[in-house]
């Protein structure tokens, strides 16, 4: 509850900083967030992001759906069960789906297959809105990838439809469309740019790409909720004036696939805190 | 010597259709089947616009960086397909073509059905007026850009090409085709003419 409060003072800071809508004000929030997330690195119990990876944690023991199993023989690609360290190596290949699958797709695998659920269903609400609290999904996808904290990536290139997936995300990063002809590469392949006041992190180099990629999910403090990798890549498409993509579709285990690799033997940090 | 030319062509047609099967050999990523299969929920009319056009295609191939007959291809393309006001005045009202440069709004899924005009988002990606700080960089700035250019007839027809089709300037250039695209109309395209070349706009004061 404290931390609610003390995040909606923050909230209605930054807003106010923003308000401002200058470079010195701009400087002051990123400063302020500085400062915040080195009261988070002092205090890493005071994320608020945690709270959903703990109620990603129950979901994952909760004996649920039809079937009335829990999440408990989820093989995330390293065994049945076996959470720490699988998010470093995701996306990968997983021989009984047949497919490249990135860390929220193979949970919604394990939701239909172990418990039963309809994947319809799992995706009416795939990412929560602002000041929602997070999905099951959201939850989920961010106590696994807080069990690889402290871990680098280390992407496996050894399926030939891993190697496909790399390309593929590649190709899709330089790939132009929509009324707009952007392609992740208009904003993120060049050093120091920025949208408005808004930094882009040059995703084409993997110094910049280790520093960001491992942020992910992360709690944002201008939405109150955690965005997973998933939903970061939906709000971008988005953004390119292409329609809402299909939640755990090929692009974006392939475009994750190619962030990643981009990022390999960076720190995994989630969830941090953002924006 | 015609049995020569003819093998010789053969060969280069055998070459040409065997192309994309070579390519798919090597791992070329089936793009195309993933993209349709990524957004099967989309509705049609929307899953048009993932379908590229001829000079979305040769960019993404050669990623922004095209070899000197293609991108003389798009600019000859492109060029083709710049729209003139009826008129042929080609500046606005700047102030107009200043609120336009300020809104980011239009074309994403929520933005439907629409609640106002489409912006240009100019701000995003360039300097303008010098008092609004809250500019992105990924354009040049364009501060007293018609002033530097002393206001010249011919600068005020390129920007407004520039801003109608920007790939029949700069081939495989980073900014949107507003105009071709049908994104923004020429009326719109005039008035954002007038905020960039007109000398009482604040972009050159």
């Amino acid at each position: 509850m404290r931390i609610r409060m003390s995040l909606a003072v923050l909230v209605a800071t930054l807003t106010l900083l923003a308000a401002a809508a200058d470079t010195r004000a701009q400087d002051a929030t990123e400063k302020e967030l500085e400062r915040y997330r080195q009261m988070l690195k002092d205090d890493p119990w005071s994320n608020p992001g945690l709270l959903d990876a703990d109620r990603g944690e129950a979901l994952w023991n909760e004996k649920r759906g039809p079937k009335n199993a829990s999440l408990e023989g989820c093989d995330l690609g390293k065994g049945a069960g076996k959470v720490e360290g699988a998010f470093a190596e995701l996306p990968r290949y997983f021989a009984d789906a047949d497919r490249v699958m990135d860390l929220e797709s193979r949970l919604v695998w394990c939701m239909e297959k172990l418990q039963g659920f309809n994947p319809t269903d799992i995706l009416k609400r795939p990412y929560s809105k602002a000041n929602q609290s997070g999905t099951e999904l959201e939850g989920l996808a961010t106590y696994v990838a807080s069990k690889s904290r402290g871990l680098k990536f280390a992407p496996r290139l050894e399926h030939a439809k891993e190697k496909e997936a790399l390309a593929m995300g590649e190709a899709l990063f330089f790939r132009r469309q929509g009324p707009m002809d952007f392609a992740c590469a208009t904003c993120h392949a060049d050093a120091g740019r920025r949208i408005r006041l808004q930094s882009l992190p040059f995703l084409g180099k993997p110094e910049e790409a280790r520093q960001v990629i491992g942020e992910w999910p992360a709690y944002r403090v201008s939405q109150g909720t955690v965005m997973t990798m998933q939903h970061r890549i939906a709000d971008c498409y988005w953004q390119m004036r292409l329609p809402l993509i299909d939640y755990g579709s090929d692009v974006t285990v392939a475009l994750t696939a190619y962030l990643v690799n981009q990022a390999k033997g960076g720190d995994i940090a989630a969830p941090t805190i953002k924006r | 010597m015609n049995r020569v030319v003819i093998a010789a062509a053969g060969i280069a047609l055998l070459a040409v259709a065997a192309y994309p099967l070579l390519l798919r050999s090597q791992g070329a990523p089936p793009v195309d089947a993933a993209i349709k299969s990524s957004w099967a929920s989309a509705a049609p009319d929307w899953q048009a616009r993932l379908v590229q056009d001829e000079t979305q295609k040769a960019c993404s191939q050669y990623r922004n960086a095209p070899p000197k007959a293609v991108a003389d291809a798009i600019l000859a393309r492109e060029k083709a397909a710049i729209q003139y006001p009826p008129d042929g005045k080609l500046m606005g009202d700047w102030k107009k073509g200043e609120q336009l440069a300020q809104s980011g709004y239009g074309g994403r899924f929520t933005d439907y059905p629409p609640r106002a005009e489409n912006g240009g988002n100019c701000y995003a990606c360039h300097q303008m007026d010098g008092k609004e700080l809250s500019f992105g960089t990924l354009g040049p700035s364009l501060r007293e850009y018609g002033k530097i250019r002393k206001y010249a007839e011919a600068d005020v027809k390129a920007v407004y090409e520039r801003i109608y089709n920007p790939q029949a300037a700069i081939p495989c250039g980073n900014m949107p085709r507003l105009g071709a695209a049908k994104f923004l109309t020429i009326e719109q395209i005039r008035d954002l003419v007038a905020f960039v070349m007109s000398p009482e706009s604040p972009v050159n004061k």
